[in-house]
């Protein structure tokens, strides 16, 4: 790509120019004790790969603008403790933990300690429960450390893509339940060299601009003309599904890159546990051990009930613990395709530093469904009219939708009638939705999509993990039934790149948070008015995933991806009082108005 | 050409679309709410697939479960929607103002605000810049378009203007126009145009710009001048990707008048229409030569005044040119 070799050359060239001043610098004693943050440039030492471990109560972490290359992209970077990703912080249930964060770097930073039960305050969300820790200052983060599991640190600003993220191990205070004779972190991110303000502005002015797999008249998709003409007439695109992908995207696995040959080594008859966390900003990745099956012993830092897969799809932010019995070759490939399938991130397994395994091709691109549309599944009988109801000779666009029940019986109809449907009727919505250009969709009939394995991996031809499959492992103490419930819709407009709840983004509600008292136990359920998937990550909290789990293991989770067009729901027990940031993990929705706060009243929880 | 009758369509449903974005029963009122939606989550419920779990390798020995299954949950009474409980929206409206201080809160939250419901934008593009190969002198062509703004309000403004060379430039236009989101894709604008060439005037613009159906760009406007001239334009484009960066556009533009403006050579009905057909290849998105070929037609009276003046009411161009944005 043409811009990859010109920030190349910029960089370069800015890297022999601070070289050249260091060393002025230096004959006049000050040396390279000039930060980032005085030098006022984005650029700075080179990001070493892979994170260093830290241990104990007191922690500094140290936030600096740096470089990043991998393959044949080179550009700006942000390192925490030098490093991308940043330091694997490796603790113990019960111990105390103290962090000092030092801003070196030129922007504002903060550090959010996703999936960490903390004191609101703590959080690290600027504009929520801190403000940002600006260039040269410091902050810091004390708090005890109260569960155990895999879970990860970023930053809660745009220094996040740029590579402010890192690992969480903690080790549980009475033994782990699955002994391991290997223990590895593998995260996923995905690193551009465009700054994320240009990123995030071409998104908004541009049409799809990082989307090189569209429908063209030459392409291979299968597709019928009456199919091609059906999008078109809804203004969407079926190839929609990752607004930043490869040709910007580099891939990383522990901030390496597919040639920067990452190994993890193993020994024939080992158990092996793989803590796989999506540290990315935009990309949901599908993962797969070609010739080795996974079971999943951990969902989002929680223990689950062991199930066996070959591949399974991980949302931002979400982290799986798998745990792996390689023998009988020398290598294995540790595939991290990206949702749309127009790159991967990839390392290896080896019996000895050197060995390869074959490495798949990238499967051909997915399309979205029906039901990524709102349709209901399962009852899509293209072309003909389907059950006792004749569908074609419906007015659909006469339908009085005020006083009727949406059962899925009215609202199954061919893809050929749906030019007399409406794709965005919006009397489907509840008041509670503010009607506005930002809402470009109306699911018809969003159906739970808990079964759903994820955009791409319905017929694959092996075991992918989805949401039923996960059963928490220990039973919860509160199996209170919830007394209320809480509908939030996700909403947004491709064309003008808006995304919200329920239409309105933070700056129409930053006053008025979606309320829950405390120790309320409330029943959350999420209706996805887009087409795309979102991960929608509560903070300070677990909730459990209404999956049809046996009573009282429905498995922890604190991001839940919503499929397209679908629903999902979760049970929540609102103790953790204080302001929490609410909000699609897909930074650049996140960034165009999918953010909320969730207040938890009294602040003084239980004692007040 | 391919694209008139898919304008025409455009032009049909465009209104309607635009009245239909924002329509909305009025018939939910929050009772029904209460008893709708959770009735349809409880029948999801009970539709759901559980089959994927293997119930039966669960260790329930070691629980109570004798009372329990699933069937029994599902047909619990739906939970009922309503207002959090009163104690939800008490202390102050900002948990961490009294810990933070409310300032330093406040000024970190505006930029928040700020940062995260869709920060303005600044937006350039030429459309067309080109070069016109045509009988006679050859000439040149700008069609550009810039805006600034959030999602729903904008100050865009748009320049056009169109000459031979060697010749004063034949016409030239900017316009500055507030534009506003009235539904999910289109924008309506108001304000004013300029005319810099010939009669020089003014006029006031009212238009709507947007994605129609079968995603044609559409620009329609009026124009009042400050001579009380109406005329109105309406212009369509339609990207058909031959491959993800190998581009076809057709285009077209319908030029109106509703009367008669003989000092510019305009009759009244139907002034002028263009056809065009440009293939350009993104080397990336931002930028993209292309090649074309476009036919304009002066019609009915116009065409009259033009032979009159001796040009040739029909002119094809061939043209080779660059559109880019940033």
């Amino acid at each position: 790509m043409t811009f990859s070799s010109h920030s190349d050359r910029l960089a370069i060239d800015r890297r022999k120019f601070l070289t050249r001043s260091a060393g002025v610098a230096s004959l006049i004693g000050l040396g390279h004790s000039v930060p980032g943050w005085a030098r006022g440039s984005h650029s700075g030492a080179l990001a070493r790969k892979g994170s260093d471990v830290l241990s104990g109560e007191h922690l500094t972490m140290t936030v600096a603008d740096a470089s990043f290359a991998t393959g044949s992209r080179h550009g700006p970077a942000v390192t925490v403790n030098g490093t991308l990703p940043g330091p694997l912080l490796r603790l113990r249930e019960g111990q105390n933990l103290v962090v000092d964060l030092e801003n070196n770097s030129s922007m504002g930073t903060s550090i959010h300690w996703h999936g960490l039960l903390v004191p609101f305050l703590m959080d690290g969300v600027p504009g929520v429960t801190m403000a940002a820790v600006e260039p040269g200052d410091r902050f810091r983060y004390t708090f005890p450390i109260r569960q155990a599991g895999t879970y990860w640190w970023h930053a809660h600003t745009l220094q996040e893509p740029m590579g402010h993220y890192g690992p969480i191990i903690i080790d549980p205070a009475d033994g782990d339940p699955h002994p391991v004779d290997r223990d590895y972190v593998v995260m996923l991110s995905d690193w551009s060299p465009m700054d994320p303000h240009t990123l995030m502005k071409k998104l908004k002015v541009g049409e799809a601009p990082f989307n090189y797999q569209k429908t063209t008249a030459t392409d291979d998709y299968p597709l019928s003309g009456a199919d091609r003409r059906m999008w078109a007439r809804m203004r969407m695109m079926p190839t929609d599904i990752a607004d930043v992908s490869a040709p910007l995207y580099s891939y990383l696995l522990n901030g390496h890159g597919p040639e920067d040959g990452l190994e993890f080594a193993f020994n024939p008859g080992e158990r092996v546990r793989l803590r796989f966390i999506n540290g990315s900003a935009m990309t949901f990745f599908n993962v797969r051990i070609p010739g080795l099956p996974m079971t999943v012993i951990a969902a989002d830092g929680q223990n689950v009930r062991p199930v066996e897969v070959d591949e399974f799809q991980i949302g931002n932010a979400e982290t799986y613990d798998v745990i792996i019995e390689p023998g009988g070759a020398d290598a294995f490939a540790i595939v991290a395709e990206a949702m749309d399938r127009s790159g991967m991130g990839l390392a290896m397994l080896t019996r000895h530093a050197g060995a390869r395994a074959t490495v798949p091709p990238l499967r051909d691109p997915p399309l979205l469904t029906m039901a990524d549309m709102g349709m209901n599944h399962g009852q899509m009988d293209h072309g003909s009219s389907g059950g006792t109801m004749d569908h074609s000779a419906m007015d659909h666009s006469a339908m009085d939708h005020g006083g009727t029940q949406h059962t899925p019986s009215a609202a199954g109809p061919a893809p050929m009638n749906m030019g007399s449907m409406s794709m965005r009727d919006t009397a489907l919505l509840p008041q509670s939705v503010k009607v506005g250009p930002g809402i470009d969709m109306v699911s018809m009939n969003p159906v739970d999509r808990m079964g759903d394995p994820g955009i791409g991996l319905n017929d694959v031809g092996h075991r992918v993990l989805n949401y039923r499959q996960l059963v928490s492992a220990k039973m919860h103490s509160d199996m209170r039934r919830p007394t209320r419930l809480k509908e939030i819709h996700l909403t947004g407009n491709m064309e003008r790149y808006m995304w919200s709840f329920d239409g309105k983004k933070f700056s129409a509600v930053t006053d008025d948070p979606i309320r829950f008292a405390f120790n309320e136990r409330v029943r959350v359920k999420l209706v996805n008015d887009t087409m795309m998937a979102h991960p929608i990550h509560l903070h300070g909290h677990f909730f459990e995933l209404v999956n049809d789990a046996p009573h009282g293991h429905q498995p922890l989770k604190h991001t839940v991806i919503v499929q397209p067009g679908g629903s999902a729901q979760f049970d929540l027990t609102a103790n953790e009082p204080g302001d929490w940031a609410f909000h699609c993990h897909l930074m650049y929705h996140m960034h165009s108005g999918m953010f909320q706060v969730v207040t938890v009243r009294p602040l003084q929880g239980g004692e007040g | 050409m391919r694209a008139a009758p898919f304008l025409l369509l455009a032009l049909a449903s465009m209104p309607c679309t635009a009245i239909a974005q924002d329509h909305r029963h009025e018939a939910h009122s929050a009772g029904d709410m209460a008893t709708s939606a959770p009735s349809q989550s409880h029948a999801e419920t009970t539709t759901a697939d559980g089959g994927a779990i293997d119930h039966d390798a669960m260790d329930h020995g070691a629980m109570n479960h004798a009372g329990m299954d699933h069937a029994a949950m599902a047909n619990d009474a739906p939970i009922p929607q309503g207002p959090p409980p009163p104690e939800a929206f008490s202390g102050p409206t900002f948990a961490a103002d009294a810990f933070v201080g409310p300032e330093k809160m406040a000024a970190s939250r505006a930029s928040v605000v700020r940062a995260v419901s869709g920060m303005p934008v600044f937006w350039f593009q030429a459309d067309r810049a080109e070069y016109r190969a045509r009988e006679g002198r050859d000439g040149y062509l700008w069609d550009v378009q810039a805006y600034y703004g959030g999602d729903i309000d904008k100050l865009w403004l748009k320049s056009e203007g169109e000459g031979s060379f060697g010749e004063p430039v034949e016409s030239a236009e900017v316009q500055g126009l507030w534009s506003h989101a009235i539904g999910p894709w289109w924008d309506l604008q108001a304000g004013v145009r300029q005319d810099l060439t010939g009669a020089e005037r003014t006029h006031a613009v009212i238009g709507v710009q947007g994605l129609a159906p079968y995603l044609f760009e559409v620009d329609a406007a009026a124009f009042l001048s400050t001579k009380g001239d109406l005329t109105a334009r309406l212009e369509a484009e339609l990207d058909q990707r031959i491959t993800q960066r190998l581009i076809l556009q057709p285009r077209a533009e319908l030029n109106f008048a509703a009367q008669d403006i003989p000092e510019l050579g305009v009759g009244a009905g139907l002034d002028s229409a263009e056809a065009g057909l440009r293939l350009r290849y993104e080397f990336t998105r931002e930028f993209a030569p292309y090649v074309g070929i476009e036919q304009e037609w002066k019609a009915g009276r116009s065409a009259d005044y033009a032979r009159a003046a001796g040009e040739d009411p029909s002119v094809t161009n061939y043209v080779v040119g660059l559109r880019f944005w940033f």
